[in-house]
């Protein structure tokens, strides 16, 4: 990754974290296809949708019959976190256009969030529009691809993970946090390295008491509000 | 697809979609006091450490979370190839072939 912020540049910077798009929208797919969703229901909902982890809730809550409102009350709480960072990268778009904000929205996920956030390390704390368009337009893509393709593949292989590709957005995220926690120069390392083992030692406590999800959200908030007080005045 | 499916698809699309560009557009209409900016500039490594750990552990309800041990293997050699590399693409790699092996062998 360089300090390039062209079009051309997102797509090539989104590339390593495709993998995570593809193995995650495989899985999906395939899942999908063993709940009897159609290869048309698979494709609107990721083009509509584009969440993997609520896609899955989705899928499993229309397996059960769930009620309409307790699905998208799941939905929300499972996204909420998308409310942090859209926040956290919105600052960086306040001098682009109401339509590129609302572009860039739209199409934001934990993936290229985390790539974002790598990338102001690159190019002196900025970033453009058209290179977050480039990265967010190719994962959009790749994503609704690989779902459909795993609808499709569904009925010919059972277990998607034989291949260890649900690990791969385990790796990516691995990938981000150890770059983001080296190449962030506006923190020290000892501050990074003191929020990161209060959050992971506050997220084994709360699931505890809360799902993942829920726990990663109040882990964050509180993890937010630790690095502050740690922070050297 | 029936209804049920459709309806379900496009609220829970408009709810996700909401919770994305809201923030957008108050960002960009507002004036962010200097504390939310802290606050928010610690999002990404406490929300990246928490996705990490949240794929380290099983829930179960009423009871304390269980280590995921296949992720947890994997994920040694991936920091290994953050720390020798600085490469996404060769954590990415390296974390899917360990789980696969993790897989083959018969060890989580």
């Amino acid at each position: 990754m360089n300090a390039e912020l062209t079009f051309k540049s997102g797509l090539k910077d989104v590339v390593p974290t495709l993998f995570g798009y593809i193995g995650v929208g495989l899985a999906m797919g395939i899942v999908a296809n063993t709940s009897h969703l159609s290869v048309l229901a698979v494709l609107i909902m990721s083009l509509v949708v584009y969440a993997g982890s609520a896609q899955f809730i989705i899928i499993s809550m229309l397996l059960a019959g769930s009620p309409v409102s307790a699905i998208i009350l799941s939905t929300f709480l499972i996204n909420s976190r998308m409310i942090l960072m859209s926040m956290s990268i919105a600052q960086y778009f306040k001098k682009a256009s109401l339509l590129d904000n609302v572009a860039l929205g739209s199409l934001l996920t934990d993936e290229t969030f985390a790539l974002s956030m790598n990338k102001l390390n690159q190019t002196k704390q900025t970033l453009a529009p058209r290179w977050l368009h480039g990265a967010n337009l190719l994962a959009y893509a790749i994503w609704a691809v690989a779902t459909v393709i795993g609808d499709v593949l569904g009925q010919l292989i059972t277990d998607p993970n034989q291949f260890g590709l649900d690990f791969a957005v385990v790796g990516m995220f691995i990938g981000l946090l150890y770059l983001q926690i080296i190449t962030d120069r506006s923190k020290s390392l000892q501050t990074q390295l003191l929020v990161v083992l209060f959050v992971a030692i506050l997220m084994t406590i709360l699931m505890r008491f809360f799902p993942g999800n829920i726990a990663l959200l109040i882990a964050t908030l509180l993890g937010c509000g630790f690095g502050m007080v740690v922070t050297p005045k | 697809m029936t209804t049920y499916i459709l309806s379900t698809i496009l609220w829970c699309g408009l709810v996700t979609w909401l919770s994305r560009v809201i923030p957008f557009v108050l960002i960009k209409n507002l004036t962010v006091p200097k504390w939310l900016i802290e606050f928010l500039s610690f999002v990404p490594v406490a929300i990246m450490t928490a996705i990490f750990v949240e794929s380290l552990l099983v829930y179960h309800a009423g009871h304390w979370p269980t280590v995921n041990l296949a992720n947890l293997y994997a994920s040694i050699p991936a920091i290994g190839a953050g720390i020798l590399t600085k490469s996404l693409l060769a954590v990415v790699i390296t974390g899917v072939v360990a789980m696969a092996l993790i897989r083959l062998l018969g060890w989580a």
